[in-house]
C-alpha cells in the first residue's frame, strides 16, 4: 500500500497480516522451513506453541535470574555474618555472635533471594528483548500496530538474506497472508 | 493432526458436550471487542459514581496527609503510644492492609502456577489493590518509628555512629519482607502492564497519552521473539512470587509469635495469618471487582463463575482460620502455661474485649459458612454483604490479638485498657481515602483487566482451534449418517 518511491528510503520489510493465531502458526511453519532468519510474528497475547512453529528453543533466562538469586543468598549472608559477627557483635534475645547465629539469617537471606531474582527477570527482560526501543521503523505502519489489538501479524526483514523483494511478496501470498504491505525507513 | 478419524479423538475442552467447562468470556465476545471494552474505560468519561466517591477519597487523602503533618510537626506524644498498650491501632491497621494486599499476588502467582486460567480476568486490578494497600500499611509502622526522618536507619546503610542494625530481630525481617514483597509486587504488575500499555499507545489519538503510554510500553511490539522470554520470565517471577507472598505475613507474624507476650507466642501463626491474608485480601478484590464490573459493563469477563470461584476461595480460607481461633482455644486450654490460658480466658470470656472476639468469630467464621451453598455464591448482593462481614472480620481479629493480648500482660500494673486517640482513628481514616482513589486512579487510567492475558484464553486464541472444529463436524456428520 505504501510504497511510494521515495528513493532517500529502502524496504525494512514485509507486514502481513493473518486472519487467525491457527494462520499465523501454520505460516510461521512454512516461513521456518523456507529458511528464513529475520523475521517475527506480532501478536496481541503469547500464541501457543508458536516458539516450536518458528523453530525456536527455551528461553535462557531461567539462568540469568538463578544467577541472581545465588548473588542475592550471598550477598545476605554476607552482609549479616559481617555487620553481626565482625562489625557490630551484640548478643541479644540470648544468640550468639557466631556462625551459629544462621537460623536468624533465613528470613532475610531468603527476602534478599528473591528480591535480586526478580531484579534479575527485569533487567534480563530488558536485555534479551533489547528494549526500550521506542522508535521502530515498524510502528510507521498501521497495519503492523493492530497487533496491540486483534491482528496476527508477521513481519519478513529485507535485511534477511532469502528476502528478494517481489518473490517473498508472492511467497507470503501463497501461504495465507490476507493483506500485506512494505514498511520503509 | 486433523485426519484421524475416529469417535475416539479427544475433545476440546471447550467443545466437549456434558463436561464442557464454562467460557471464562461469555457471549462469544471476539478479540476486538475486549480491546474496545478495557481501554474503553481510560479513554471515555468517567461516570459520575466514580467522582462521587473520588471526590470524598481525595479529602479523606488530605485528612490523612493534614494528621500526619499534625502528627510530626508536634510529637509523637499526641499518637497516644505512652499507655501500656503502645501497639494499638497502628499496628492492627497495618496488619490489616498489609493482609488485604496479599490477594493480588496470590491470584498473580499462586493461581498463574495452578493454571487458573480464571486468574486473567481478575489479576490486574487485584496486583494493583495489593500495591495501594501495602502503601497504605508503610505509613503506619514508618511513623509509628517515632523519629519518620530517622527511618533510614532501618536499611544497613554504614552511618557516623558505626551501629548496624540487629538483624536477629523480627522487626527488622519484617522491613524486609515488606519491603521486598513491595517491589516485587510493582515488577509484577509493571512488567504484566507492558502489552497493554501498548495498546493503549496504540489507540491513542493525542500527545500527552501516546507519549506517556509510550514510554511505559518501552517499545512493546508483540513479537514472538519477546513473548518467549517474556513468558518465560512472567513464570520465574510467578515461581518467586509464590513463596514470597508465603513468607511476607509469616513474617509480620513473627513480630508477635517470637515475643513472649501471652496469646502471641503461639506457632500457629505463621499459617493462621498467613491464611487470613488470603480471606481479607479476597474479600477486599470482591468488594472492590463487584461494584467495578457492573459500573464497566465487564460482566462478560468478570462473570459468574469467576464471583463463584473467589467465593469459594473465601470459604476454604476462612474455614481454615476458624480451625485456628478453635485450635489456638484448644492449645492454651491443654498446655500448661498459665498466662496463655489465662490470656485465652480473658480473650473470650472476662476480657475487656469479649465483645471483639465475638465479632471477629461470627464475621470469619460463622459468616461465611454461607458460601457452602450455591445459591448464596451466585447472589451477588449477598456475596456484597458477606465479604465486608470478612473485611470488618480481619479487622477485630488483628484488635483482638494485638490490643486484646498486651491490654492484659504478665503483671496487673502493666494492665491497661485501650483507647484509641484521635490521631489513630483520623490515620485509619485517611489510609481508606487514599487507598480508594488511588485504586479509582488506577481505573482512570490504566486497564483495569489485563487484555492480553484475556485474549489469550479464548478458544479461538489457540492456533489448533479450526482443527478441532473440524473434528466437531466431522464427528457430528458421523453420527447423523
Amino acid at each position: 500500500m505504501s510504497e511510494s518511491t521515495d528513493s532517500s528510503k529502502q524496504l525494512f520489510g514485509y507486514v502481513a497480516e493473518f486472519s487467525s493465531a491457527a494462520d499465523l502458526y501454520h505460516a510461521a511453519e512454512k516461513v521456518r522451513d523456507a529458511g528464513f532468519r529475520k523475521w517475527d510474528v506480532h501478536t496481541p497475547y503469547p500464541v501457543h506453541g508458536m516458539d516450536a512453529a518458528m523453530g525456536m528453543g527455551k528461553s535462557w533466562l531461567s539462568a540469568l535470574v538463578l544467577a541472581g538469586g545465588i548473588t542475592g543468598s550471598c550477598v545476605a549472608l554476607f552482609m549479616q555474618f559481617f555487620t553481626q559477627v565482625n562489625l557490630y557483635p551484640t548478643v541479644v534475645q540470648n544468640k550468639p555472635t557466631n556462625l551459629f547465629t544462621l537460623p536468624a539469617f533465613f528470613p532475610v537471606t531468603f527476602e534478599l533471594t528473591i528480591l535480586l531474582s526478580a531484579f534479575a527477570v527485569v533487567f534480563g527482560l530488558l536485555v534479551f528483548l533489547m528494549l526500550p526501543r521506542w522508535n521502530h521503523p515498524l510502528f510507521e505502519s498501521a497495519l503492523f500496530r493492530k497487533f496491540s489489538d486483534d491482528g496476527f501479524i508477521m513481519v519478513i526483514e529485507a535485511r534477511d538474506p532469502r528476502f528478494k523483494k517481489e518473490k517473498t511478496r508472492e511467497f507470503l501470498e501463497t501461504i495465507g497472508a490476507s493483506q500485506i504491505e512494505g514498511v520503509e525507513y | 493432526m486433523a485426519d484421524s478419524n475416529t469417535d475416539q479423538t479427544p475433545v476440546h475442552p471447550s467443545e466437549a458436550e456434558g463436561i464442557a467447562r464454562e467460557p471464562l468470556v461469555l457471549n462469544n465476545r471476539s478479540m476486538g471487542w475486549i480491546t474496545n471494552q478495557i481501554c474503553g474505560i481510560v479513554e471515555n468519561r468517567q461516570p459520575m459514581v466514580w467522582w462521587v466517591v473520588f471526590v470524598p477519597s481525595v479529602l479523606l487523602f488530605g485528612l490523612l496527609v493534614f494528621t500526619l503533618v499534625h502528627l510530626v510537626s508536634t510529637g509523637i506524644g499526641i499518637w497516644g503510644n505512652n499507655q501500656p498498650v503502645a501497639w494499638g491501632w497502628a499496628i492492627v491497621n497495618f496488619v490489616f492492609w498489609i493482609g488485604i494486599g496479599h490477594a493480588g499476588t496470590l491470584i498473580s502467582a499462586i493461581l498463574f502456577l495452578t493454571r487458573q486460567k480464571w486468574r486473567t480476568s481478575v489479576n490486574r486490578a487485584s496486583e494493583a489493590m495489593t500495591l495501594f494497600a501495602v502503601m497504605c500499611a508503610g505509613i503506619f509502622p514508618g511513623f509509628h518509628v517515632g523519629r519518620f526522618w530517622m527511618v533510614w536507619f532501618l536499611a544497613p546503610a554504614p552511618n557516623a555512629n558505626a551501629i548496624w542494625q540487629n538483624f536477629k530481630s523480627p522487626l527488622l525481617w519484617d522491613v524486609f519482607a515488606v519491603s521486598t514483597y513491595f517491589t516485587v509486587s510493582v515488577i509484577f504488575w509493571y512488567i504484566g502492564l507492558i502489552p497493554d500499555l501498548a495498546t493503549l499507545r496504540d489507540r491513542a489519538k493525542t500527545f500527552l497519552p501516546k507519549f506517556l503510554y509510550g514510554f511505559f510500553a518501552l517499545g512493546w511490539r508483540g513479537a514472538n521473539r519477546h513473548w518467549r522470554h517474556y513468558e518465560m520470565g512472567y513464570l520465574l517471577l510467578a515461581a518467586l512470587s509464590t513463596p514470597l507472598v508465603l513468607s511476607v505475613h509469616s513474617v509480620v507474624s513473627f513480630d508477635f509469635a517470637t515475643s513472649i507476650v501471652p496469646g502471641w507466642h503461639t506457632t500457629i501463626f505463621p499459617p493462621y495469618f498467613v491464611a487470613g491474608a488470603i480471606f481479607g485480601g479476597f474479600a477486599m478484590v470482591l468488594t472492590l471487582m463487584l461494584p467495578v464490573r457492573k459500573l464497566y459493563g465487564l460482566e462478560d469477563m468478570i462473570t459468574a463463575k469467576h464471583i463463584d470461584n473467589m467465593a469459594k476461595i473465601i470459604l476454604l480460607t476462612g474455614t481454615i482460620v476458624g480451625y485456628a481461633y478453635i485450635m489456638e482455644l484448644w492449645v492454651s486450654y491443654y498446655g500448661a502455661n498459665k498466662y496463655e490460658s489465662d490470656a485465652f480466658h480473658l480473650r473470650i470470656l472476662s476480657g475487656p474485649y469479649t465483645w471483639a472476639y465475638f465479632c471477629m468469630f461470627f464475621c470469619n467464621v460463622i459468616a461465611p459458612q454461607v458460601f457452602w451453598f450455591k445459591w448464596s455464591r451466585h447472589n451477588l448482593w449477598f456475596v456484597f454483604i458477606i465479604v465486608n462481614f470478612v473485611n470488618a472480620g480481619m479487622w477485630f481479629e488483628r484488635f483482638v490479638i494485638i490490643p486484646g493480648s498486651i491490654a492484659r500482660d504478665f503483671l496487673p500494673g502493666q494492665w491497661g485498657d485501650y483507647s484509641p486517640s484521635w490521631v489513630e482513628k483520623l490515620m485509619f481514616l485517611g489510609t481508606f481515602g487514599m487507598f480508594l482513589m488511588l485504586f479509582l486512579l488506577f481505573i482512570r487510567f490504566l486497564p483495569v483487566i489485563a487484555a492480553s492475558e484475556v485474549k489469550g484464553v479464548l478458544p479461538e486464541s489457540d492456533p489448533h482451534y479450526p482443527e478441532w472444529k473440524r473434528l466437531r463436524e466431522k464427528r457430528r456428520e458421523a453420527s447423523e449418517a
